[in-house]
C-alpha cells in the first residue's frame, strides 16, 4: 500500500521540500535525489520493507515498544551537555548532545533497535549489516542478542584491523564477522558484500542499514529511527536556553546522526545547519550526483564515473557518498558541508578530553573541529553539536599516532 | 550473415530461436586482457548468438566475485567506457554485441552521447542491473533514437503483475535471473530458473535467456530447456583470468554451443 492511500497517513509528516525533512515522493526521491536503484531481485525487498516500515511506524503499539526499548535498554534521553570551559576558550556557548552515553557507545542504537524491531516483526530470523568503524556493527549485534536474532556482520578487511576490539565485541555477542575483502577493504566494500548477501538471502533476512543511504526506504527510514536525536536535543535546548541554537552542527559520513540531529531543527529557518566532512571523503558539492548502492546521491567519482575510495582517520566517515537527503539539504543550501583535516580531528580529539574530560569518537571529533575551526564567525553564538559517539574505540589508534607524532611513549616523554 | 546495422537484437534473436535454435550469449569483460576484442570475435566464431560486452565498474554489487575481479583486472589496466567502445569501432561482428554496465557510467557518459557512441561500436542493447524498470525510461527512450534496446531482468521473486510489465517493456529479450544469488558458476542451475522462464513465456512472446550460474555444457542444456538460450559470463572469464587463451577460451563456448546443438537440434 502506498504510504498516501494508507489509513493513518495523516501521522506522517508532510512531504520534504528544499528546506523541510518529510516523506520523500512515491519512487523514494527527495527532490532529485534517492530513489531505489537496485537489481530485480531486491525490488521485491525493498517494497515490503517499505509496506512493513509504514505499516509499523503508522501502529502505536510499535512506536511505543520503539520507545520503551530505547528508554529502558538504551538509556535514553541521552543528556544535553554544556560545556563550560570550551564555551570560555571558545568565545560561544557549546552544547552537546550526549549520544555517546547511549548503551553500545553511540547513536546507532537508535536505527538498529527499529530496524530490529521491524524485521522482527516482518517474521525475519537473520539481521546482516555493513560496518565502517564497527558502531553499527557492534549495535547490530546488540539488537540481534536483544531480540534473538542471528547476526552476520560484513567489515572491510583493513577496518578489521584498525577496530580490532570491536571486532571482538561483536563476536563476543554471537555475530558473525566476515571480511570484505574487494576493492578498498573499506566500508563501501562491506556495502557492496552486505548487498550481495541480502540478494542471495532475502526470505529470512534483514538487511540492517547502519547510514541514511541505499535504496528507497533506508535513507527515510534510517533518519526517521534517528529523529529522536533532534527532538530531544531541541526540548532540551528551549529548556536550557529558553530559545533554540544558533548553529546545529554534526559529522557526515553517510549522514545518520546529522540527519537525525537536523530533523529537530530543518524547520526552524534561523538554525543553520552544519554538516562536517572529512577531507579524504568529502562528497558534497560534487558537482554530478552519480547512482550507486541503490540511490541517487552525490559521491566522490572520477571523470568517467567510477566511485572513488574515501580516506579518513575515522572509519566510520570512510564513505565516498552523502546520503540523499544530505544531497537535496546540500542542493538547496538548507544545510551546509565542510570538509575538516585529520589534523584538525586529532587536535580536537585531545581538546575535548582534556577541556571537557570527555573523550569523543573520531567521528564526532569532526565536528568540533569544525566549531574550532568556525570559532570567531561563532562568537557569542549557542552552538549545539551532536556528540554521536564516545572515543574508548579510537583511544588505541590516536596512541599511536601521537606516540609518533610527538615522539612519546604512551603519551609521556621518552 | 545479416547486417547487424539493420536488424535489433530481438529480430535476430526471434530469427534463430525459430529456427528451433537455442542461443548462447557469452560476455566479455571489455579491457580483461589486452587481446579482449579478439576474444568477442573468437567466441563469435564458436557459436555465439550475440556478446555482452562488460564494461568494468567500480562497484558492482550484482555481480559475483568471479566479474568484480575481471572488473578489478580491467580498470586496473586502465579501461573506461569511451576506450570500450572504441576498441569496438570498426570490426564487423556479424551479431549484435550487447553492453552490460551499472547504470552510473551511462548516466555519467550521457544518455544521447553513450548511446551515439555505442551504436557506432556494434551495441545493439543494454543491460544495466542497477536500473530497474520504474527508472529506466529516459534511459530507453534515448537509447531508442539510436535503434539500441534497453533489456530488463526477471527474478524468481518477481511477483506476476511486475513480471507482466517487465516482459511488455523489455526490449530485446527478458533476462532471467537463475538464482536470487549474484553471478558465478554453481554446478547446478536453480529450479527457480526453470519456473521463472515458464512464467516469462506464459507472460508474452519476448525471448527468455537465462543468466547466472551458468557454468559449463551441462548447465546450459539443463537451463535451456524451458528457456530460449543462455548467458555464460562467470565461467569464461574465470577461465581468462586463469591465463587462458583466446583459443581456450573460445573452443569452451564451441563445447556449450554444440551440447546445446545436440540437445535441441535446429527444425
Amino acid at each position: 500500500m502506498a504510504l498516501s492511500e494508507h489509513p493513518i497517513a495523516d501521522t506522517f509528516p508532510e512531504a520534504a521540500s528544499p528546506t523541510h525533512m518529510g516523506l520523500p515522493d512515491a519512487a523514494g526521491f527527495f527532490g532529485e535525489f534517492g530513489g531505489r536503484f537496485v537489481g530485480e531481485p531486491l525490488i521485491g525487498a525493498c517494497q515490503e520493507l517499505e509496506e512493513a516500515f509504514i505499516d509499523a511506524w503508522a501502529d502505536p503499539e510499535f512506536r511505543n515498544e520503539f520507545i520503551d526499548v530505547l528508554r529502558d535498554y538504551g538509556g535514553r534521553p541521552s543528556p544535553l551537555t554544556e560545556c563550560e570551559n570550551l564555551s570560555q576558550d571558545l568565545g560561544l556557548r557549546l552544547l552537546l548532545k550526549r549520544e555517546d552515553l547511549n548503551h553500545t557507545g553511540s547513536h546507532k542504537i537508535n536505527n538498529v533497535i527499529g530496524q530490529a524491531l521491524l524485521a522482527k516483526r516482518m517474521g525475519k530470523t537473520r539481521l546482516i549489516a555493513e560496518t565502517g568503524a564497527g558502531q553499527h556493527g557492534v549495535a547490530t549485534a546488540t539488537a540481534a542478542a536483544l531480540l534473538g536474532m542471528s547476526c552476520t556482520v560484513y567489515m572491510g578487511e583493513v577496518d578489521m584491523e584498525r577496530q580490532a576490539l570491536n571486532v571482538f565485541r561483536m563476536r563476543l555477542m554471537g555475530a558473525e564477522v566476515i571480511p570484505a575483502m574487494s576493492g578498498s577493504r573499506t566500508l563501501k566494500d562491506a556495502v557492496n558484500e552486505a548487498m550481495r548477501a541480502w540478494v542471495a538471502e532475502v526470505t529470512d533476512t534483514h538487511y540492517c542499514l547502519g547510514s541514511v543511504m541505499g535504496p528507497h526506504p533506508y535513507p527515510w527510514m534510517v533518519r526517521t529511527f534517528h529523529e529522536i536525536i533532534g527532538t530531544e536535543a531541541r526540548q532540551q535546548v528551549e529548556a536550557l536556553t529558553g530559545g533554540l541554537p544558533d548553529v546545529a552542527v554534526a559529522c557526515v559520513g553517510g549522514g545518520s546522526n546529522a540527519a537525525g540531529l537536523f530533523a529537530g531543527f530543518a524547520d526552524d529557518e534561523t538554525v543553520r545547519l552544519i554538516g562536517a566532512e572529512p577531507a579524504g571523503g568529502a562528497a558534497a558539492g560534487r558537482g554530478v550526483p552519480a547512482i550507486v548502492h541503490g540511490m541517487k546521491a552525490y559521491f566522490m567519482q572520477d571523470e568517467v564515473g567510477q566511485i572513488l575510495e574515501a580516506e579518513s582517520i575515522s572509519a566510520g566517515l570512510d564513505y565516498p557518498g552523502l546520503g540523499p537527503e544530505h544531497s537535496h539539504l546540500a542542493l538547496n543550501k538548507r544545510a551546509e558541508y565542510y570538509p575538516v583535516t585529520d589534523e584538525q580531528v586529532l587536535d580536537s580529539f585531545q581538546l575535548l578530553s582534556r577541556r571537557e574530560g570527555i573523550i569523543p569518537a573520531l567521528e564526532s571529533a569532526h565536528a568540533i573541529a569544525w566549531v574550532v575551526q568556525e570559532k570567531e564567525q561563532l562568537a557569542g553564538k549557542t552552538v549545539l553539536v551532536n556528540l554521536s559517539g564516545r572515543g574508548d574505540k579510537d583511544v588505541r589508534q590516536v596512541q599511536e599516532i601521537l606516540d609518533v607524532q610527538n615522539n612519546t611513549v604512551n603519551g609521556a616523554p621518552k | 550473415m545479416t547486417a547487424t546495422t539493420t536488424v535489433s537484437l530481438e529480430a535476430h534473436l526471434n530469427e534463430r530461436i525459430a529456427d528451433g535454435r537455442k542461443v548462447l550469449l557469452p560476455y566479455v569483460t571489455a579491457g580483461i586482457t589486452d587481446d579482449w576484442v579478439d576474444l568477442v570475435e573468437a567466441v563469435i566464431d564458436a557459436g555465439a548468438d550475440a556478446v555482452e560486452i562488460g564494461i568494468p565498474f567500480s562497484d558492482p554489487a550484482m555481480d559475483g566475485t568471479t566479474i568484480q575481479e575481471a572488473s578489478v583486472v580491467a580498470l586496473d589496466r586502465g579501461m573506461a567506457p569511451a576506450q570500450a567502445l572504441d576498441e569496438l569501432r570498426g570490426r564487423e561482428y556479424g551479431v549484435p554485441l550487447i553492453a552490460m554496465t551499472y547504470y552510473n557510467l551511462v548516466y555519467r557518459y550521457g544518455h544521447e552521447r553513450f548511446a551515439a557512441d555505442a551504436v557506432e561500436a556494434g551495441v545493439r542493447a543494454t543491460i544495466l542491473p542497477d536500473l530497474p524498470m520504474e527508472q529506466a525510461g529516459d534511459w530507453a527512450t534515448a537509447a531508442a533514437e539510436h535503434g539500441i534496446e534497453n533489456i530488463l531482468l526477471a527474478a524468481p521473486v518477481t511477483n506476476d503483475d511486475r513480471l507482466a510489465q517487465i516482459v511488455e517493456r523489455t526490449e530485446g529479450f527478458v533476462y532471467v535471473v537463475s538464482t536470487m544469488g549474484t553471478t558465478g558458476e554453481r554446478s547446478d542451475v536453480d529450479d527457480a530458473a526453470s519456473v521463472l522462464a515458464r512464467r516469462v513465456k506464459a507472460a508474452g512472446d519476448r525471448p527468455a535467456i537465462v543468466g547466472f550460474g551458468i557454468s559449463g555444457p551441462e548447465t546450459a542444456v539443463a537451463a535451456s530447456r524451458e528457456s530460449d538460450g543462455v548467458i555464460v559470463a562467470s565461467a569464461l572469464m574465470r577461465k581468462v583470468l586463469n591465463g587462458e587463451s583466446v583459443e581456450q577460451a573460445a573452443s569452451f563456448v564451441g563445447e556449450m554451443r554444440a551440447a546445446l546443438d545436440a540437445a535441441y537440434p535446429a527444425n
